[in-house]
């Protein structure tokens, strides 16, 4: 435990009942992030990550079957903690969290401006006043106008109601944003605009992301490090550059090549089949199925290997 | 400027490249809605599509590229057939489609594939994937029953939704959603059209399932030589799946080009903004700020005066962007662009 690590987590594990069986959402995540820095956490819709963000926030729906593993958040054990002190001291305090569809999720009769306050007035305990002077200027960071402080959600657009639950994130200062999805929805320059944003408040307020998003292109856009995410397991974790220029893991060999680019000329290919139902695991590595390079031994459980500072879970580097 | 517009009359429409026969012909197109007071009493339009004119060829993809509310489903929905033209002709294999008769209108409907956005809204759940695909047939009156199966089975194939025998008595619900699409493709190709109009066929899949099924509409596409008009945001997979690029813009189409040229060289500040926002994965993108044109697109109802960008404009000329609307410039053959720049 380094002394500029934020957040580690150790072998958590986040499973759902269902009438089917047990869905291993999140199972063995082990993933560290330092002061400032933001790691994108990258896969396929149905591997998990939302589910990962649920995890870390401990924002759980009644239905979990095995929610365990170690969170340190700097260097004291979170998991630790019962709900009332989670709530009290870690969540909107010290980690916040950018809804998917973040844009649909604010309150519909109430004003931005006071909704962007609200954390710092039950977290805080700050008078109303206060809260939307320190609001005013949340959305100053974001590019929203001052004005919008009076509006309600359906008068803004979708990049402003975007930001606005950006601003909402943020108001409280915390150390660590969970942004899941932040720009799925949203057209291309509001995209780009948005991420703009994000990279001026990691600049300004040195702020640490967790970004979880299927879209590799744009998650290059904030990415200092970058973690592939596949059946419930992290599969791949490096540093931006080389994981842009050359992935490890076949899977993200495969994902990256799946990009279509603007610039260059590959051909983007597919990735053939589909990943295993999380109901029903594979046993060994999780990809086999689907790898090209798979062999004998990767019906066993792969080791987590270090590549130059990297980590990858594969037979092939061990 | 005159001369401009002599050019521009005399090379007819030269943002279309030569390609043998035109299928599909849009002239001066303007879908507009009108917006009621308390539900009468006139209050202006919604100028969804202001005056759009392109020629489309047999066996040509083109893609309609622009962000929501741009107008291109409005466009689209003309060309199906959904929308009335508010002014304007569209001609469809020299037919105007104004003076359709109910019969006309049946064959049009054979002529014309409609892929939706959303696979799994498109299908009805309480059919299977066989009575789906039937349908089509059974209201354009192929009686056989043995014929129908054929050609369901044909067209499934070449979906490759196989083995076909595994998913005919399957339900919507059942497939995954890349399943669904192909589905949704398979409908649409039944009736062996000539022109099929893809609506964000892609946006709602998996990223790993984009690329399998915009490929597989580029295989049909070449295949049957159809015509297709590819409706999309992301400007990243048009150059591997159209000939040709339509920019829109406010209800406008702003630039027209072949993939290629507009890429190297894009010659609207509009265009040249939606692809300096289009990244690729790479991690210097995080060390650096993307230009992004201010403020937001404009209200369709009442429009910017002029070119309907210029206020986001680092490039306009005052006393001219915001005053005269721009004709189509000739940036090289088949390339142009509604920009003043190029007077």
């Amino acid at each position: 435990m380094t002394e500029n690590t934020l957040l580690r987590l150790e072998n958590l594990k986040l499973h759902f009942q269902t009438t089917k069986g047990i869905v291993q959402a999140v199972d063995g995540v082990d993933f560290s992030l330092g002061y400032n820095e933001a790691v994108v956490v990258l896969g396929e819709s149905g591997c998990g990550k939302s589910s990962l963000a649920k995890a870390i926030l401990r924002l759980l729906p009644r239905n979990v079957a095995n929610y365990s593993g170690k969170v340190f958040l700097n260097g004291t054990d979170i998991m630790a903690y019962d709900d009332e002190e989670f709530r009290r001291n870690v969540r909107w305090v010290m980690m916040s969290l950018v809804p998917q569809a973040a844009m649909n999720s604010l309150n519909p009769v109430l004003k931005v401006g006071d909704q962007v306050a609200e954390p710092l007035m039950t977290h805080h305990g700050v008078k109303k006043e206060e809260a939307l002077q320190t609001a005013r200027a949340m959305f100053q960071h974001v590019g929203v106008p001052d004005a919008f402080l009076d509006r309600y959600a359906f008068e803004l657009s979708g990049g402003m109601r975007q930001r606005v639950a950006i601003a909402m994130a943020l108001v409280t200062s915390p150390a660590l944003v969970v942004l899941d999805e932040p720009t799925s929805a949203l057209d291309v320059l509001t995209q780009a605009n948005i991420f703009n944003v994000l990279k001026r408040l990691k600049h300004e307020l040195e702020t640490s992301f967790i970004l979880i998003t299927h879209d590799i292109a744009t998650s290059s856009e904030l990415a200092d490090r970058v973690a592939v995410m596949y059946a419930g397991q992290i599969v791949e974790v490096g540093d931006a550059k080389s994981f842009f220029t050359a992935p490890l893991h076949p899977y993200s060999k495969k994902l990256m090549a799946s990009v279509p680019r603007l610039r260059g000329d590959q051909e983007p290919e597919f990735i053939t089949g589909t990943p295993p139902s999380l109901l029903n695991l594979p046993t060994g590595c999780r990809f086999k199925d689907r790898c090209p390079a798979a062999f004998g031994r990767c019906s066993e459980e792969p080791p987590v290997v270090v590549v130059d500072q990297r980590l990858v879970k594969c037979w092939l580097f061990g | 400027m005159v001369a401009n517009m002599m050019v521009e009359k005399t090379a007819g429409f030269s943002g279309d490249s030569i390609k043998g026969d035109v299928l599909l012909s849009v002239r001066d197109l303007r879908v507009w809605f009108e917006l009621r007071r308390f539900g009468f009493g006139h209050a202006g339009y919604v100028r969804a599509v202001d005056n759009v004119s392109f020629d489309l060829h047999y066996g040509e993809a083109v893609a309609v590229v622009g962000e929501s509310g741009c107008g291109k489903s409005s466009l689209m929905k003309t060309i199906l057939g959904l929308n009335k033209p508010t002014h304007g002709d569209v001609k469809f294999d020299g037919k105007d489609i104004n003076a359709f008769s109910t019969k006309d209108w049946q064959w049009y409907r054979r002529q014309v594939g409609y892929v939706q956005q959303d696979p799994f809204g498109a299908l009805a759940p309480f059919m299977t994937v066989q009575r789906i695909l039937e349908e089509p047939l059974i209201v354009h009156g192929v009686k056989n029953v043995k014929e129908r199966e054929e050609r369901v089975r044909k067209v499934m194939d070449e979906v490759k939704l196989s083995p076909v025998d595994d998913f005919l008595s399957k339900y919507p619900h059942m497939l995954s959603g890349g399943q669904q699409q192909r589905v949704v493709i398979a409908r649409a190709m039944i009736m062996e059209p000539k022109l099929i109009v893809a609506d964000e066929p892609v946006s709602m899949l998996d990223a790993s399932v984009r690329v399998e099924i915009l490929k597989l509409l580029r295989g049909l596409q070449e295949s049957h030589n159809l015509a297709m008009i590819y409706i999309t945001h992301d400007l990243s997979t048009v150059r591997y799946f159209s000939e040709r690029i339509f920019v829109m813009y406010a209800g406008n189409v702003v630039e027209k080009s072949p993939v290629g040229a507009l890429l190297k060289n894009p010659s609207h500040p509009y265009t040249n903004a939606l692809l300096t926002a289009t990244s690729d994965p790479d991690a210097r993108n995080a060390e650096t700020f993307k230009e992004i044109p201010p403020g937001e697109p404009p209200s369709l109802v009442s429009p910017p005066s002029g070119c309907r960008f210029h206020p986001r404009c680092s490039k306009r000329i005052d006393n001219l962007c915001n005053v005269d609307v721009p004709p189509e410039f000739v940036i090289s053959p088949d390339h142009v662009a509604t920009c003043w720049l190029y007077k």
